[in-house]
């Protein structure tokens, strides 16, 4: 177990914090809609990956740019969002059957990708793909700096929007106690549509950033579950910074791992220290 | 009744026997090999629900580290049988060995922090899998590329290899089913479900809630480690990559939801239907599609029964009972029996005595330094303003909270030394200002898990044939079915009453039971309340109704900022401008 050099470790150091906004893009609308709408939306990760097939599809074949299928990806999502928000709210659905609906959705789902897409390996080779900037003796790769970027800034504007606008507070205030912030004149239904909406959004995107990064395959789906759910709980349920903060502390401590040991010691560290947190303060999430 | 209750039991147990018995007939019908294995994965898949459901869906502890413990069984089997060649059924008690001690580690530690429930405790057990596949994978046990059983003998049973197997999963599927139908009906089960409920409470009525939760957990733990060791053979090539993941909690979860999780059966009527679902729409020829099917069928019947699949048939019942004409409401009896026995409040000396006690939270200074002696027989009135410290007081001595600094002794026996289901064994009852009834047991079960757990100490059964007393006392025997949701106010307070009662308390702590009552409830109230102390009960009477107060206290205590301000007889008492002036303010002092 050798130490490794100071190069090497600020590489992975470097390249924990791009896992780690990544881990961070994906437990955002994970986190809100299980924080503020009581779902625990399994299905989040299925349509990551259809926003990353999807992301495929129009630029592999139809030769769009990469960010620009965002324009299409983002607003078919939203209308995701919103119908799933519609069915929960129309049968009543509590947090552990919205468990087991999104999980019944994530097959149909995954399936879905089986189908149009077979269960082969597929790469997207953009123009950002084989894009790195060097920065002194780091490699720094395009599409995980524009993931970093994508994941700072949708989680710092979605926190300044839960804060300062209206907008959020009655937000804020419908997630704190509905029917009390219901007699102070908050459409508590129309707002959960709405963050539902902006929660399966914010999957697309992360399911571009997927797609630039990462080869595709259906079962992949399941792969991100465990760490992102990490990620989410130890940041808050219903924060819009925690996941990310959480997510570049559990990619770091993975990433120094791997490169003091072996990857395969990876999830040791940052599941230990989810439990040692947890058992430390589980009030302070 | 409760030979109607033992009958029911019996023909469940006998049900279950036969469909056991008819069932080990199956590998003689000289069917394919293909049936029992198939039939194999359904009692593989029933055992690894049912036994997740015995802590988690009776306790409501979701337990998503399921797998860690089927996997811990799974490669204890994998090692003993490949590398050390132990005879493949000696490896089997081994394996539940190993998965109650990671279990009962892991309780033991978890299950200490009050704030990790719900899904928090899921993420725990979750992280504690992937912490021990990490474990396994890098470390001799596995060392990454897997363990082959290819080379262990399997054992013969049955005519064929498929028949050992069938025959090693249904005895234990059969084995973990009656485990969970004797819990279920016993008194361990109520107290799981109490936990479930509300396990403060269920603290405090005398459920052991810590060596309750651990026991669930290691008997769940140890079932699904044997299951894991079979499965290891069955499969016969085991990798932690496989083993260790989110696949086998997410599965377990899922049919317990879908059958049930408030139902012996329902994990098992869950693991049934998925496993066959999943092979009739898999197999053929369309496996992708057939798999989207059967996530559409999940989410409608999810939908559709979201109290799972037996939840939905016992409400349909149960509205079919409710149909019938209600019983007509008992009046309240005029006296309950048992003689008056006042004489012990002069014999002997002060029943409890608290000195010095302290307690703060976050700064504020709750009780400052109270000292308060309760006598035998006595009702003490405890006055005071809002946010003086009387509830305080009372969480202190029911356990709920222990003091920063001082000491209670309760019949000379020092209470801090007590868990809080210790003090009301002890003989100690309370209720809450805000009512807190086990919201999915019925009146008569809510009334009953008290008479089993407290002072009382009841077995089960006579716990139900009891709880009828304290239903005909307290009025409630017209609603003895109903659910705590189903109450008013008013009943829902004389609900906390029977529940005190029903635990044969010797000193009861009444926490504001008139407050929100109508003046004619109240008379009731103090009715009852006369009854009880007349039966020999002494009683802290904490209240803001004076009129009560004037009527019912031999003598009160007033708090005020955390602090003993007067003590004696209520006329008294409320005449020293100290008290006035705590009340109303010192421009009318």
């Amino acid at each position: 177990m050798a130490l490794p050099s100071a190069a090497l470790l600020a590489q992975s150091i470097l390249s924990g914090l791009f896992i780690g906004a990544l881990y961070g893009l994906l437990g955002l609308g994970l986190s809100l809609s299980w924080g503020m709408l009581r779902q625990i939306n399994l299905a989040h990760f299925a349509l990551a990956f259809l926003g990353a097939y999807l992301c495929y599809q129009l630029s592999a074949v139809g030769g769009v740019d990469p960010l620009a299928t965002l324009l299409v990806i983002v607003p078919c999502f939203f209308v995701i969002g919103v119908a799933l928000q519609w069915i929960f709210a129309r049968f009543r659905i509590g947090a552990f059957n919205s468990l087991l609906v999104t999980f019944g959705l994530t097959v149909i789902i995954e399936s879905l990708i089986q189908l149009i897409w077979t269960a082969d390996f597929r790469r997207l080779n953009s123009i950002y793909g084989d894009a790195t900037l060097r920065v002194g003796a780091l490699y720094v790769p395009m599409p995980e700096l524009l993931t970093l970027l994508l994941s700072l800034c949708l989680s710092l504007g979605i926190w300044a929007a839960l804060r300062y606008t209206d907008l959020g507070r009655a937000m804020r205030a419908a997630a704190e106690d509905g029917p009390i912030a219901a007699a102070f004149g908050v459409n508590e239904r129309a707002l959960a549509l709405l963050l539902s909406g902006v929660c399966a959004a914010l999957a697309g995107v992360a399911g571009v950033c997927i797609a630039l990064s990462y080869t595709l395959a259906p079962a992949q789906i399941y792969a991100w579950i465990g760490v992102v759910f990490a990620a989410v709980m130890l940041g808050g349920l219903g924060s819009a910074l925690g996941p990310l903060i959480a997510g570049i502390i559990i990619g770091v401590s993975e990433s120094v791992t791997m490169a003091i040991t072996a990857p395969s010691w990876a999830p040791l560290v940052s599941f230990s220290l989810l439990i040692v947190v947890l058992l430390v303060r589980p009030h302070q999430r | 009744m409760s030979a109607l209750i033992n009958a029911s039991r019996t023909r469940g147990l006998v049900a279950i026997l036969a469909a056991g018995g008819a069932l080990a007939l199956v590998p003689l019908a000289g069917l394919p090999p293909f049936y029992e294995s198939f039939l194999y994965l359904v009692f593989h898949w029933i055992v690894l629900a049912t036994s997740w459901n015995i802590l988690s869906g009776y306790t409501g502890y979701f337990s998503f580290g399921h797998g860690a413990f089927f996997g811990a069984g799974m490669y204890t089997t994998a090692a003993l049988a490949s590398r050390f060649d132990v005879p493949f059924l000696w490896t089997l008690p081994a394996a539940a060995a190993v998965a109650v001690v990671l279990g009962v580690a892991l309780g033991a530690v978890v299950f200490r922090v009050r704030g990790i429930r719900g899904e928090l405790f899921a993420l725990v057990t979750l992280a504690f899998t992937f912490v021990v596949g990490t474990i396994v994978l890098n470390t001799p046990i596995d060392g990454g590329p897997g363990v082959y059983l290819s080379g262990v003998p399997v054992p013969a049973i049955g005519p064929s290899g498929a028949s050992t197997f069938y025959y090693m999963g249904g005895a234990l599927a059969l084995v973990t089913i009656v485990a969970a139908f004797a819990i279920f009906h016993a008194k361990f089960g109520a107290g799981l479900f109490a936990i479930h409920d509300d396990e403060d409470v269920a603290e405090v009525i005398g459920v052991p809630t810590f060596r309750y939760k651990i026991a669930a957990f290691a008997l769940s733990c140890g079932l699904a480690g044997i299951a894991g060791g079979i499965h290891a053979l069955f499969v016969s090539y085991v990798t932690a990559g496989d083993t260790f993941s989110i696949v086998v909690p997410l599965t377990v979860v899922l049919m317990s939801v879908l059958g049930g999780t408030r139902f012996w059966a329902g994990p098992a009527v869950g693991a049934a239907l998925v496993t066959s679902l999943l092979y009739a729409f898999t197999a053929g020829n369309h496996a992708i599609a057939g798999k989207a099917v059967f996530g559409a069928v999940l989410i409608v019947v999810i939908l559709f029964m979201p109290q799972g699949v037996l939840g939905w048939f016992s409400r349909k019942l149960r509205r079919r009972k409710a149909s019938r004409p209600p019983a007509s409401v008992t009046a309240m009896p005029d006296a309950v029996e048992g003689k008056p026995d006042r004489s012990r409040a002069a014999a002997t000396g002060p029943m409890l005595v608290a000195r010095g006690l302290r307690k703060a939270f976050r700064g504020v200074q709750a009780l400052d330094g109270v000292d308060i002696e309760i006598r035998h027989g006595e009702i003490l009135g405890l006055l005071g303003p809002n946010g003086s410290g009387k509830s305080t007081f009372i969480n202190l001595v029911s356990g709920h909270y222990r003091p920063d600094a001082g000491e209670i002794r309760f019949e000379g026996r020092d209470l801090g030394t007590l868990e809080a289901h210790g003090i009301a064994r002890g003989g100690i009852a309370r209720t809450y200002q805000v009512p807190r009834p086990f919201a999915h047991f019925t009146v008569r079960e809510n009334v009953a898990v008290a008479a089993m757990f407290g002072g009382a100490n009841l077995t089960r059964g006579a716990a139900e044939r009891d709880s009828q007393r304290w239903l005909d006392f307290t009025g409630l025997a017209g609603r003895a079915d109903a659910l705590p949701d189903e109450l008013n106010l008013h009943q829902r307070k004389f609900l906390e009453l029977a529940r005190a009662l029903a635990s044969r308390p010797r000193l009861v702590l009444l926490d504001e039971v008139l407050s929100g009552l109508t003046p004619s409830e109240i008379n009731d109230a103090v009715g009852l309340i006369r009854t009880i102390r007349d039966r020999g009960a002494t009683i802290v009477f904490v209240e803001h109704v004076m009129r009560a107060v004037m009527a019912l206290t031999d003598r009160i205590v007033v708090l005020n900022y955390g602090r003993v301000i007067a003590e004696g007889n209520v006329a008294d008492v409320m005449a020293r401008p100290e008290v006035v002036t705590a009340y109303l303010g010192t421009g009318h002092a």
